[in-house]
């Protein structure tokens, strides 16, 4: 421990080692740059030393063991913000919060709504590819990237995409790292892709049991609304007594009013808008509420599919707390599991074609059944064989398929 | 069998493995569907990019998945190099195959296997043209966004490995955006299935990886797509600028407004005027300097009829001459047939076309349109302007005879300038042709090497041997390992 530490200081300068750790406790090491990061992996490979990579620390548990606990809070520049272009760039533990606050000052946007606390890191959000209910208009978060800066375990920088809207040269590498968990390198750089604020952003909801809120949600499918979002709620997480059914309707003032117009003759009338006032905090309850139980997990199924998957996500782990576009087919759950249910569910799942990813969860948990699993024959070698490529020492410990 | 092997240079036992493979594979595909005369390969030799030319040494039309596999694992077998190919409208050499390679043509697999409205998906087998795919959505109200302008005959197979684009890409997006899983035969013929039917990644985006990798990780046999509901309202304006700069600035305020147009696109004086003096005429201002042909969707009329006055009157504010609005389905499909067929109208310019790729951040479109205006005069020649304004994704096409070796030269070293041009401008070399053959050398003006290393051992994690597609868009001497191997030495 202590030579390591000596290394890290050596190298990084003494103001680099945030946390010294102590016995069963990595130290924790916040290099100022990506060259430092570089630095640092470069020399974890041919130590051997195992790191875990970490944001704000709000999201996943920090209790993944590792020799060092790597963090990209030093990270924190919002680097360029170019309103005219509608495009971004941001270090990778920016914390979520201070970089919207940031666009916002410029009237621009990331368009999406992530699970967790307001503090979790950008580059946390694109390893993970946590969308929240604005995946069902605006997209899941690979969509919003048009480039990504990564060092890999073994500490080279390789840099995909660009700051321009589309972009072919050469292979989208980009795609790789969002929702790679961090397996094919530290998430240093995003090149974003911004909106203008919209003009008008309303949000309106149905309360009731789930069966006829999710019939509710099939009327708003084929009204031809195309809402921001469309989520079903379970109480749990939205804090009511029934489920609840949200719709958020953003972009010019006309438009919003237009899709509330049609909202008016959906579902017997019966949306209800939320006050101004209220919107904010309610979207941001449901964001912070997929922190609180100890595993997070998500589903992605056919949208004909998605009552089946939530009858099947009650039956087998209970319906604690579901935030769900059903017209997507995707359904994020969270409460608790055990390994054993997490992996006879995955099993099920993939009999149906539909992939389990789990999002967070306690070390142990994530070790055992991976944050994915039950791969389609012949696609374990490609992940594996990528994995080797971005991190051939395997440095950097995420536990990417079960056991590992 | 001496029919396929008339190439210079090759040696008695080539021959015998060349006679030998073209027995094996018309043993799997049928003799009728094995191109192996010279004057058949040669139908091969270009796509649709007049600069590059590479007679392959067999052309194979396989019929069905199996006869792919089957083929494939074949080649593997006896390590032969091969390249797939759609509709071989590709704009970048990118479907060519050398001599010593087997051209593998997918245009007989143009099933359309299942339309699924109530997922809003369709499952199709890689040779089906773009524009059938949409036709066969239409009656559930739905649509396949991408659109790229040679729809009509371009493949959904060929439009995964360039990650094709289109006009409306700027408001629904590229193809990478639209593929939810794909069936995929590796080099050595393991078929391998990426994705999932919802779209949600089973693991690492594996999907988008693929997309775009133009053919280098194996050949995508049954593709699942998203199809995007038809928008019920649509208002198409067309703006007339008496300066390029003007229209340029437009398109950034634009984008800067908060409206989302579902295609902003920028034809210069040059494009009108072809356009307009081919049977493709729209009615076209031939005076303006730059028309700008702006849609706005949406689900509800009196939004987009809203959106479409806020346009036009940030139009007339930035100095529009003239902002039209088209009365009806039939002048928008008129207005949208002079943009989407200019490349063809262009034809009647001169004997070839080079149809350019590149692109710029919005902002920067006035000074980069100027720059390319220059180049164009210091190398004396006729570049038109036809692009995707609002992705800022430039098509200078260059009209010149490939016979005039002079001029052929002049052609690329003004290729090379308008590339210098938008990177310099913080652009990128390509936003939805690709790399192929014709911009691997501009890769290490846009990559550094660690990057260009990773993107190389990547495509080896799909095909250790580099046996598909070979050649194409990582240039091996600009990776990292080369470099180190060649000081090694």
């Amino acid at each position: 421990m202590n030579t390591l530490l000596e290394k890290v200081r050596a190298l990084l300068g003494a103001d680099a080692v945030l946390d010294p750790g102590a016995a069963g406790i990595a130290p924790r090491i916040a290099p100022p740059t990506p060259e430092a990061i570089a630095l640092l992996l470069r020399t974890a490979t041919e130590e051997g030393w195992k790191v875990r990579v970490e944001g704000s620390g709000s999201w996943q548990p920090a209790d993944t063991p590792a020799d060092l606990a790597l963090t990209t809070r030093r990270l924190d520049q919002v680097e360029a913000v170019e309103p005219q272009d509608l495009v971004g760039t941001a270090q990778g533990g920016v914390g979520w919060d201070r970089l919207r606050q940031q666009l916002a000052e410029r009237s621009v946007w990331v368009a999406v709504d992530p699970p967790g606390l307001a503090g979790r890191t950008l580059g946390s959000i694109v390893a993970c590819g946590t969308a929240g209910p604005l995946r069902q208009g605006l997209g899941p978060v690979r969509d919003h990237l048009l480039g990504v800066s990564a060092i890999t375990g073994d500490g080279r920088v390789v840099s995909s995409g660009g700051r321009v809207m589309k972009n072919v040269a050469g292979y989208d590498l980009t795609r790789l790292q969002a929702g790679g968990f961090g397996a094919f390198g530290v998430i240093v750089r995003v090149h974003l892709r911004l909106r203008a604020l919209p003009r008008a952003d309303q949000t309106l909801v149905l309360e009731g049991p789930r069966e006829e809120l999710s019939r509710a949600a099939d009327d708003v499918r084929e009204s031809g609304l195309q809402p921001a979002a469309l989520e079903l709620l379970s109480p749990a997480l939205a804090r009511r007594a029934g489920w609840v059914l949200a719709v958020r309707c953003a972009g010019s003032a006309a438009q919003v009013e237009a899709e509330e117009a049609t909202l008016r003759t959906t579902a017997g009338g019966r949306f209800a808008p939320l006050a101004s006032e209220e919107t904010h905090a309610f979207w941001q309850r449901a964001a912070e509420a997929l922190t609180v139980r100890p595993v997070t997990l998500r589903l992605g199924g056919l949208p004909e599919a998605a009552d089946d998957l939530l009858d099947m996500l009650q039956h087998q782990l209970g319906d604690e707390w579901i935030s769900a576009s059903p017209a997507l087919g995707a359904i994020r759950w969270s409460g608790e599991a055990t390994a054993e249910r997490l992996r006879r569910l995955r099993k099920t799942l993939a009999a149906r074609e539909v992939p389990l990813t789990l999002e967070r969860a306690p070390w142990e948990l994530r070790r055992t059944v991976g944050h994915f699993g039950a791969y389609r024959e012949g696609v374990g070698p490609l992940i594996a064989g990528l994995r080797h490529t971005f991190d051939p020492a395997g440095t950097l410990v995420v536990p990417v398929a079960a056991g590992e | 069998m001496t029919h396929a092997l008339e190439h210079a240079g090759q040696d008695p036992l080539a021959v015998a493995r060349m006679d030998s493979l073209v027995v094996a594979l018309e043993s799997i595909v049928g003799a009728r569907h094995v191109r192996h005369t010279i004057p058949e390969r040669v139908t091969y030799a270009t796509d649709g990019l007049p600069t590059h030319r590479r007679v392959p040494g067999l052309v194979v039309l396989p019929g069905s998945r199996d006869e792919v596999i089957a083929v494939i694992r074949v080649l593997a077998q006896r390590g032969v190099p091969f390249v797939p190919r759609g509709a071989g409208t590709g704009l970048s050499g990118g479907a060519l195959a050398a001599p010593d390679a087997v051209l593998l043509v997918l245009t007989r697999l143009n099933r359309i296997l299942q339309v699924d409205p109530a997922n809003r998906r369709a499952v199709v087998e890689p040779g089906v043209v773009n524009v059938r795919l949409s036709a066969a959505a239409a009656p559930y109200g739905l649509h396949y966004a991408p659109d790229p302008s040679s729809q009509t005959a371009c493949t959904i197979g060929g439009n995964v490995a360039e990650n094709a684009g289109g006009p409306h890409c700027l408001k629904y997006g590229v193809t990478s955006n639209h593929v939810q899983a794909l069936e995929v035969v590796l080099a050595d013929g393991r078929v391998v299935e990426l994705g999932s039917p919802g779209g949600e990644p089973w693991g690492p985006d594996l999907v988008g990886l693929f997309v775009g990798s133009e053919g280098n990780f194996g050949v995508a046999t049954r593709i699942t797509v998203h199809l995007t509901p038809t928008p019920r309202a649509v208002r198409t304006l067309l703006a007339d600028f008496t300066a390029l700069r003007a229209a340029g600035a437009a398109v950034s305020a634009i984008i800067a407004s908060g409206v989302v147009p579902a295609a902003l696109e920028m034809m210069d004086r040059s494009c009108i005027n072809a356009v307009e003096d081919s049977v493709y005429a729209a009615g076209y201002p031939r005076d303006a300097a730059a028309v700008l042909l702006v849609e706005l969707d949406g689900p509800a009329e009196t939004a987009v009829e809203a959106d479409a006055h806020a346009v036009a009157a940030l139009l007339t504010g930035l100095g529009a001459r003239a902002v039209r609005t088209a009365a009806d389905p039939r002048e928008r499909e008129r207005l949208w047939q002079g943009r989407k067929k200019a490349f063809g109208a262009m034809g009647r310019l001169s004997r070839d076309l080079v149809v350019q790729d590149a692109v710029v951040p919005r902002s920067t479109l006035p000074d980069v349109l100027e720059a390319i205006s220059a180049i164009a005069a210091r190398h004396r020649l006729v570049v038109s302007n036809v692009f995707h304004a609002g992705d800022g994704n430039l098509h200078p096409n260059i009209s010149f005879d490939a016979t005039d070796l002079d001029l052929k030269a002049r052609v690329e070293i003004a290729s090379g300038e308008i590339m210098d041009a938008c990177i310099a401008a913080g652009g990128t070399i390509t936003g939805e042709h690709g790399v192929g053959l014709d911009k691997v050398r501009y890769m290490p003006l846009v990559f550094d090497a660690d990057t260009l290393a990773a993107m190389r051992a990547v495509r080896r994690v799909f095909d250790p041997e580099e046996r598909v597609n070979p050649g194409k868009v990582v240039p091996l001497h600009a990776c990292r390992e080369w470099r180190q191997v060649v000081r090694a030495g």
